[in-house]
């Protein structure tokens, strides 16, 4: 910070939006160590069919234990124990985690798209358009979706893809209000006056000018739509109406469970401590990416 | 304030429309028949005559908007249609499973005022100290511990390890209480629920009262009263604590829907006879009427629950004036 002011015309130009986020966000020791745990989640998840030391679904019928169904809890050489099939739930972890980011961070994809459209046609439009829109969104933010996600999951064919439009399409609402609300305030500033001065069209405009100024609040609603999703797909899938089994994902290992919850509580608690970890890390991110981003607030 | 009265009551008309609409296409999405319900696998299979009687005494092989606008019409004279699994009309089974969830949901939220509110006033007033870092720890688990995972441990550890309360249902079916003990039954059954449902909304709403007690403390009118002299009692209680509420009526109805899904997903945990296992139990069995009439009275809870926040909020800060 000392020689700031000397270095000032040399590190203007390399400090960009994301090099100062970065600094700032890496003194926030609680969300940068939620980040290097997610990280560290997300390449087991991805590497889970190099790491899983069994196959998550393999059934031995003859193994006398899978006859018996009698759950065995943690030992050397199942770290996690197994369930009631004799499944080792270490790799059922592995695979189920994969499945339930992948299903957050499809669903958050889903989200930034409609969102975005959504709130940059609102903002940019303004007027007729905009209130338009924005009765559209108090219809999807009032609406029970919990119900819906089972209606809908219940009807449509139960498989990954369809919970992932799902959970995607009711999750969109707080990205498309941020960047309308951005987009309202930013249209008014003369350097967008100036670029339509130039003769920039209205694709430039909201490409160029508007939409990388919105970009801080669309990444922190992004983040918070994960865990979120991540939520929802492991209550649905409990209920049985989620990812469908075979396949392993958080919540239909919980489900998995449900019936052994009295004797064996493994089975419940790797999932569900997974789950939890997993969320808590995403809003830890969030938190410090809000705080990050916004240059007004100081640290104490 | 009729005024706004009047205009606010008139926005949640196309508002239910629009949620109806939205319900509706989504429902209607589907590409099984609904007749399938109403055939008895244990008697030979019905004509094709008789099918397509029952087709057009459903309505179903009209136009959607056509069906719609039947639904729609009925539903304005209390009418939500006959539920094809239970045989009898949807208003009877919301009704009787109504009561359960209210019961469930207001208990929630009597909880969650009467704890968080407080929580995060003292978590603001010592801020940074242990009980601040502690309370923040806990707020945060609270936060990211789905509630149904919350319910398994509650279930675990309060019912079958302590054997304290009940963990399924709503009544003791082996007994038939009456009078005060009725009451104790219920009351029994309806505590790990509570908890459960409200372990996330306790947290969220500690935290937000804390921070907007923050955000007052640092407020200018604040310093003010202090340099006047006056004592740290006064300031917080006259000065800070009413404007640090404010928000907390905007939370209040933000966090209903939450409240409706959370409900939902515990009634299903806890086997208790509320709306969400009837609309589970309707969405498994494509009971499509059901689950139109599930949604649509949840939402009107959502819609007036917002609109209450709103009054109160009007009510509360005499600086707000809608004209």
């Amino acid at each position: 910070m000392s020689n700031a002011v000397i270095t000032l015309d040399a590190d203007a130009r390399q400090d960009s939006l994301w090099r100062l986020t970065w600094r700032s966000f890496r003194r926030h020791r609680l969300a940068l160590f939620s980040l290097v745990l997610l990280v560290v989640l997300g390449t087991l998840a991805l590497f889970a069919h190099q790491i899983a030391p069994y196959n998550p679904n393999d059934i031995d019928p003859r193994n006398p234990l899978v006859v018996r169904g009698t759950p065995q809890p943690p030992s050397l050489e199942h770290p996690f124990g197994t369930d009631n099939y004799n499944r080792d739930l270490f790799s059922r972890a592995l695979y189920g985690m994969r499945v339930s980011l992948g299903v957050g961070f499809m669903a958050m994809l889903i989200s930034i798209i409609v969102g975005v459209l959504v709130g940059a046609v609102a903002g940019y439009a303004g007027g007729m358009v905009d209130n338009v829109l924005m009765r559209v969104v108090d219809v999807f933010l009032s609406v029970p979706s919990f119900i819906l996600f089972l209606a809908l999951n219940a009807i449509l064919d139960p498989s990954i893809w369809n919970l992932i439009l799902i959970l995607g399409f009711f999750s969109w609402m707080d990205v498309a209000r941020l960047v309308r609300a951005e987009f309202m305030a930013l249209k008014e500033r003369d350097y967008m006056l100036a670029a339509r001065a130039v003769g920039a069209q209205s694709r430039r405009l909201i490409l160029h000018h508007l939409l990388p100024n919105a970009l801080s609040p669309i990444v922190v609603a992004a983040t918070l739509v994960v865990p979120s999703a991540i939520l929802s797909e492991s209550a649905l899938s409990y209920i049985g109406l989620g990812v469908p089994p075979p396949d392993a994902s958080l919540g239909n290992m919980l489900e998995d469970a449900k019936a052994w919850m009295l004797t064996a509580w493994w089975m419940w608690v790797v999932p569900g401590a997974l789950i939890s970890i997993i969320v808590l890390a995403f809003n830890f991110v969030g938190d410090g990416l809000r705080d990050a981003f916004d240059p007004t607030l100081t640290r104490r | 304030m009729t005024r706004f009265l009047i205009r606010r009551v008139v926005q949640t008309i196309p508002l239910l429309i629009g949620i109806s609409i939205l319900a509706f296409l989504i429902i209607r999405l589907a590409p099984g028949d609904p007749t399938v319900v109403y055939i008895d696998p244990n008697k030979p299979p019905p004509s094709a005559e008789d099918l397509a009687r029952l087709r057009a005494d459903l309505g179903i092989d009209d136009p959607l908007p056509v069906q719609y606008v039947r639904w729609l019409g009925n539903a304005v004279q209390g009418d939500l249609g006959f539920s094809l699994s239970g045989r009898r009309p949807v208003t009877d089974e919301i009704g009787e499973r109504l009561p359960n969830t209210a019961l469930l949901g207001f208990t929630s939220l009597a909880l969650t005022v009467i704890l968080a509110i407080p929580v995060g006033i003292l978590s603001a007033i010592y801020r940074y100290t242990v009980f601040d870092y502690v309370i923040t720890v806990v707020s945060f688990i609270g936060l990211s511990v789905p509630g149904f995972v919350v319910a398994l441990f509650l279930i675990q550890v309060f019912a079958v390890e302590l054997g304290w309360l009940p963990s399924t249902g709503m009544h003791d079916v082996r007994e038939n209480y009456e009078g005060w003990r009725a009451v104790r039954d219920v009351a029994e059954h309806l505590v790990l629920p509570t908890i459960a449902l409200s372990a996330a909304s306790i947290a969220r709403w500690a935290r937000y009262q804390r921070s907007s007690l923050l955000d007052v403390l640092n407020q200018d009118y604040i310093r003010t009263a202090r340099a006047k002299g006056a004592r740290e009692r006064r300031v917080l209680r006259v000065h800070a604590l009413r404007n640090a509420l404010l928000p907390m009526i905007t939370i209040g109805g933000l966090s209903i829907p939450q409240l409706v899904s959370g409900a939902f997903i515990i009634e299903f945990v806890f086997g208790w006879p509320g709306m969400g296992r009837l609309a589970v139990n309707a969405a498994l069995r494509r009971d499509y009427p059901v689950i139109m009439g599930v949604t649509m009275i949840s939402a009107i809870f959502i819609v007036l629950g917002n609109f209450l926040a709103d009054l109160a909020y009007h009510w509360a800060d005499p600086r707000i004036r809608y004209e």
